[in-house]
């Protein structure tokens, strides 16, 4: 596997959306899947699944129960291997890669039902999602060497940089088991953040959330966002959420896309409200 | 005094019980499965000890580095071989092969070195400390055995919690998946524990006989299993858990022997193990774990 190189702190701002023109998905893709399908216990879960995201696109997932759109994160994230089409990412096609090579490659996702690791610190479950920038061994580890010192600290600080993104650097000492809901799902985030993706896949982030939680969720989003320029693609539920922050959202039904388009088109997409609410009878 | 005697023979018998549990503890939490080929490590350990010390008459500092160095590769290549192709088995199939290769080791044990029991040499004389105008007397092993466990309880205390990869094994030990999407190499975790255990184990086998200098290829299986007891009567997958566990267990074992009856000592110990975890089921450190409905 060709190694690329990323860049180990992406923690500085980088100029705000208004100062990068080039935001067109087509002509600077992070990802683009390519009649992406599998077949899991002889149903054919996904198919013909082609989506791209653009560099710093924020894009919508969404679709009935069953639809898929997991499906299609844990394709991305190789928990399944695809049975047919590419998925390319930053230009790479990541066949052959298994979970980890994907995660460091520059996917990093959340879970529909909370992961953290519960009985690790606040601060120890976003440092155990930085190996991919720390390299001292375990000899330095031992001998607590001048170089295991630095990184270490450096993990550290970067832990609680993250953290306070949403204002959790004073919880840091926390067992994340004991966290509320909401800072539990809050966590999540940083955790994926922490491994520099440039990528990011938000499972559900606002599902079990109340409407001022959900406001909250979706400033932080796009706070999340502006910070990193990273894409961003979330599923959700919640509508308002979904048409408020995605710039481009597509549709999941049955395992194929019936949809793709700006927040405006899919709202006014017949095949959409069909897939949501059934067919309406008196037009039958 | 003699109580007190019996006491310390007893700590020093529950650290090497300590020592050894912790390899049953970590392989337990991280690879959720019971190795019951680490006694038999042990075993390994002991007779690369004894080969390297009275055969080649080299310094025992190095031959129980060296003991611990093949060990190491020992308990990374079963586990490659046996154990990771059952990734994905059911934890049934690996228990019957972690036993399948706990005979294996014996009788390749058996092949290379006969049945014929060895005398290990002690690795630092049989000297001891006369305390008290001779009331007491503490044999060098022992002493180097308690300092031993604490030493390496306290290393793998500060690696665990304060390094990338014990931060990575205990990332491991509760969600493999979740972890490995964050960027972990679990493959590698697991590994690494089974390297950390094997050569735990062959410090252990070291000290082990030393103290108890009759070498046989059966001679890791009984303080195996007694330490798989102390792993579980401590909490299994908690490392202080295996510390106390051991501990306890040898005391108990040395003050039965004294003052219940040596022939029924080790009933006495399951005994206790038994009531322990009708009271905590758990183990004494073991997180409860509550399924929410």
């Amino acid at each position: 596997m060709e190694k690329e190189k990323r860049s180990r702190t992406r923690l500085v701002p980088l100029p705000s959306r208004a100062l990068v023109p080039d935001r067109d998905a087509a002509r600077d893709p992070v990802l683009e899947c390519i009649n992406l399908g599998i077949t899991l216990g002889g149903i054919k879960a996904v198919e013909d699944f082609n989506f791209t995201v653009g560099r710093t696109e924020i894009a919508g997932l969404i679709g009935p129960n069953g639809a898929g759109k997991t499906t299609v994160f844990n394709l991305l994230t190789k928990v399944y291997q695809p049975t047919t089409g590419t998925i390319l990412l930053n230009g790479r096609d990541t066949h052959g890669m298994n979970t980890m090579q994907v995660n460091k490659a520059g996917i990093a996702r959340t879970f529909q039902n909370i992961r953290l690791f519960k009985n690790l610190s606040v601060a120890d479950n976003v440092k155990a999602a930085m190996n991919n920038d720390m390299r001292y061994n375990m000899l330095n580890a031992i001998l607590r060497t001048p170089a295991y010192r630095r990184e270490e600290i450096a993990a550290h600080r970067r832990a609680l940089k993250l953290l306070s993104i949403f204002d959790m650097q004073d919880i840091a000492d926390v067992r994340a088991g004991s966290l509320p809901y909401g800072a539990q799902r809050r966590l999540e985030i940083v955790r994926a953040l922490a491994t520099n993706p440039s990528l990011l896949l938000l499972d559900e982030p606002a599902a079990g959330m109340n409407p001022s939680e959900t406001a909250e969720l979706m400033d932080s989003i796009r706070k999340v966002h502006e910070m990193f320029q990273i894409a961003i693609v979330l599923i959700e539920h919640d509508m308002s959420l979904v048409m408020n922050i995605c710039e481009g959202i597509c549709v999941l039904n049955f395992g194929h896309i019936i949809a793709k388009g700006t927040p405006d088109d899919i709202q006014s997409n017949p095949a959409v409200i069909e897939a949501y609410l059934g067919r309406n009878r008196e037009a039958k | 005094m003699v109580f007190l005697n019996f006491f310390i023979s007893g700590i020093s018998l529950g650290s090497i019980y300590a020592i050894i549990a912790l390899g049953y503890t970590m392989v337990y939490g991280i690879a959720k499965m019971l190795n019951f080929a680490h006694g038999d490590v042990i075993m390994v350990g002991a007779y690369v000890c004894f080969y390297a010390v009275a055969r080649y008459e080299l310094p025992p500092v190095l031959g129980v580095l060296i003991a611990m160095l093949l060990c190491t590769f020992l308990g990374i290549i079963v586990e490659r071989l046996a154990y990771k192709p059952l990734r994905q088995a059911p934890s049934l199939a690996v228990l019957i092969t972690a036993i399948g290769v706990s005979y294996f080791l014996q009788n390749a044990a058996l092949l290379l070195w006969s049945s014929n029991p060895k005398v290990f040499p002690s690795i630092i004389g049989r000297g001891a400390y006369k305390l008290f105008d001779g009331a007491l007397s503490v044999s060098h092993v022992t002493v180097l055995t308690i300092v031993t466990c604490l030493l390496i309880m306290i290393v793998l205390s500060l690696f665990i919690n304060k390094t990338r990869l014990g931060k990575a094994m205990r990332a491991c030990s509760e969600d493999k998946s979740a972890a490995q999407l964050m960027g972990i190499n679990v493959n590698a975790t697991i590994s690494l524990t089974f390297a950390i255990g094997s050569g735990l184990a062959a410090v252990a086998g070291a000290l082990l006989c030393s103290a108890y200098p009759t070498l046989m290829p059966t001679t890791g299986s009984l303080p195996g299993i007694k330490a798989f007891t102390a792993a579980v009567f401590g909490g299994i997958g908690s490392i202080p858990g295996a510390f106390l566990g051991g501990l306890m267990l040898g005391v108990i074992e040395i003050f039965a022997k004294a003052y219940i009856s040596s022939q029924l000592s080790d009933a006495v110990v399951f005994a206790v193990l038994i009531i322990v975890l009708l009271v905590k089921p758990a183990g004494l450190l073991g997180k409860q774990v509550t399924e929410k409905v």
